[in-house]
């Protein structure tokens, strides 16, 4: 039953992604709401992102100082190690995870509310292909924003771990020569294009949850929950596998 | 004109509606009246393609939209403008950009005669000075008459109302209904509405389709309702102390 009901779903997903992916009726307005969503979806993120990283930057330095780093070891480990976490999961992986919750349940409260006000009916009933002209704007947007807040996530990382420095827990020559130890470029790109699917999950998946919306304002919330639990769940299944198909 | 014949539509074995026949006329406000739960709201979706019929055809000028593919489908809705029962403005939109987003999306005018188009549409509807506002800062009222605008914009050739009078107090209510008639008769539209307030059946009542139970019941005008022999029908429209009170005094002396 389960599997039934899990495959209606997918299937139904797939119909929507179908009539999503196709050209904008009007170029203008695509523009319009591309731009308009980069900056809801993106740059009102910017803050919360900034926010975390630099906190979890600044954590994750403290804790390997405190508990791996010992006399044993190169004194750069903490800053290798640091790099290393905010680089290959933090800013993808554990960064798509967060935006899911703020990002994904504001899009699926958006188009479901817009659902049950019967805003998408009246853009059916114009003649305009819904789907494409709400959903297509979100994921283009989102999947364009996202490589700027991983860029930005994994800088304010790093400026949260020289934070620690400057409060004595670590010294900032150690913590430079840790950042700049055996670096790998190609894990940058590996964070950005990972960061790239679970844009395209987050927002996808949300639309879907907002779109088949049925009822009132309960509903709504119900989607809204079902649209972050669900896109979390796909991301943390996905990323086992971008991370051993990039690594 | 606008054609439904032998319309059936059930939900999971349960039948909504049964063998609709009616013809809507053009020029004319056509008005499809019932209970709650009676089948009116499932009626004007299956017209305006919301919902796709079990059974039946509906015929736009000849053309059956049930069978068209969905360009035609798309090319069709262009001449359909609706209002529905909770205005669906766009809310993060202006009043202004509201009505201009049928023209922002189909018209090839610029920019300058779209602003031209939705100004005039918003005059029609006598709200010079709410361009600025956002439907959340207007009335109920005024949000139904934002979305009259929107719809008349592209020029319809077909306009259909799903209750609009819903949760207006009676004065709102009636110029409401003003403006609907007096805009199908200006541009000789086929104009549908749904709903169960007897003032606007009294009022604007050109052609009437009573349902019950999904079953066509009733059709005649406002000037036959008040005399119809129909048991189903006068218990609907006479369930107003009101209305039975004028029916009472407008009964012909008894000869005995």
């Amino acid at each position: 039953m389960f599997v039934i009901k899990w495959l209606a779903a997918y299937g139904r997903y797939l119909q929507l992604m179908g009539r999503v992916m196709s050209l904008p009726e009007r170029w203008r307005m695509f523009m319009r709401q591309y731009v308009r969503e980069m900056g809801s979806l993106g740059v009102d993120s910017i803050g919360i992102v900034l926010l975390i990283s630099f906190f979890i930057g600044a954590v994750i330095c403290i804790q390997i100082k405190l508990n791996i780093q010992s006399p044993w070891m190169p004194t750069f480990t903490t800053g290798y190690t640091t790099r290393e976490i905010m680089l290959l999961e933090f800013s993808s992986s554990i960064m798509c995870l967060i935006l899911a919750g703020k990002v994904g349940s504001n899009i699926a409260s958006e188009i479901g509310t817009m659902r049950v006000t019967q805003q998408i009916d009246a853009l059916e009933i114009m003649g305009v292909n819904s789907a494409s002209f709400l959903i297509l704007p979100k994921v283009i947007g989102m999947m364009t924003m996202i490589p700027f807040l991983v860029v930005f996530s994994i800088v304010a990382g790093f400026i949260g771990a020289y934070a620690t420095a400057i409060a004595g827990i670590i010294t900032p020559e150690d913590l430079t020569v840790g950042l700049l130890h055996s670096f790998n470029s190609w894990y940058v790109w590996t964070s950005i294009i990972k960061s790239i699917f679970f844009a395209f999950i987050i927002s996808s998946v949300a639309s879907y949850y907002g779109y088949f919306v049925e009822g009132g304002s309960f509903d709504v919330g119900k989607a809204s929950t079902n649209a972050v639990v669900s896109s979390s769940m796909l991301i943390l299944f996905s990323d086992i596998f971008l991370t051993s198909m990039l690594a | 004109m606008i054609e439904v014949q032998h319309l059936y539509k059930s939900f999971d074995d349960r039948d909504i509606l049964i063998d609709i026949n009616m013809v809507f006329r053009d020029g004319q406000t056509n008005l499809i009246i019932g209970q709650s739960g009676s089948g009116k709201t499932v009626l004007i979706k299956n017209i305006v393609g919301l919902f796709t019929p079990t059974k039946g055809k509906v015929l736009y000028d000849g053309r059956d939209f049930v069978t068209m593919n969905k360009r035609e489908r798309v090319m069709l809705r262009r001449e359909m403008g609706m209002i529905f029962q909770s205005a669906a403005l766009f809310d993060s939109m202006t009043v202004l950009e509201n009505v201009m987003f049928p023209l922002d999306m189909f018209s090839d005018m610029n920019q300058v005669d779209r602003v031209k188009r939705a100004r005039f549409c918003l005059e029609r509807v006598n709200l010079k000075g709410a361009e600025d506002k956002m439907p959340g800062e207007i009335s109920g009222g005024m949000q139904k008459r934002v979305a009259i605008a929107r719809a008349i914009a592209l020029n319809p050739k077909y306009l259909f109302c799903d209750e609009p009078n819903s949760g207006l107090d009676p004065k709102t209510s009636l110029v409401i209904d003003e403006l609907i008639s007096g805009i199908t008769h200006e541009y000789g539209m086929t104009t549908i509405i749904n709903t169960h307030d007897m003032n606007s059946v009294l009022g604007i009542g050109e052609s009437i389709l009573y349902i019950c139970d999904g079953h066509k019941e009733w059709e005649g005008s406002k000037d036959e309702i008040m005399s119809a022999t129909n048991e189903k029908l006068n218990s609907f429209i006479f369930a107003s102390d009101l209305l039975r009170k004028v029916k009472e005094e407008n009964r012909p002396p008894s000869p005995l």
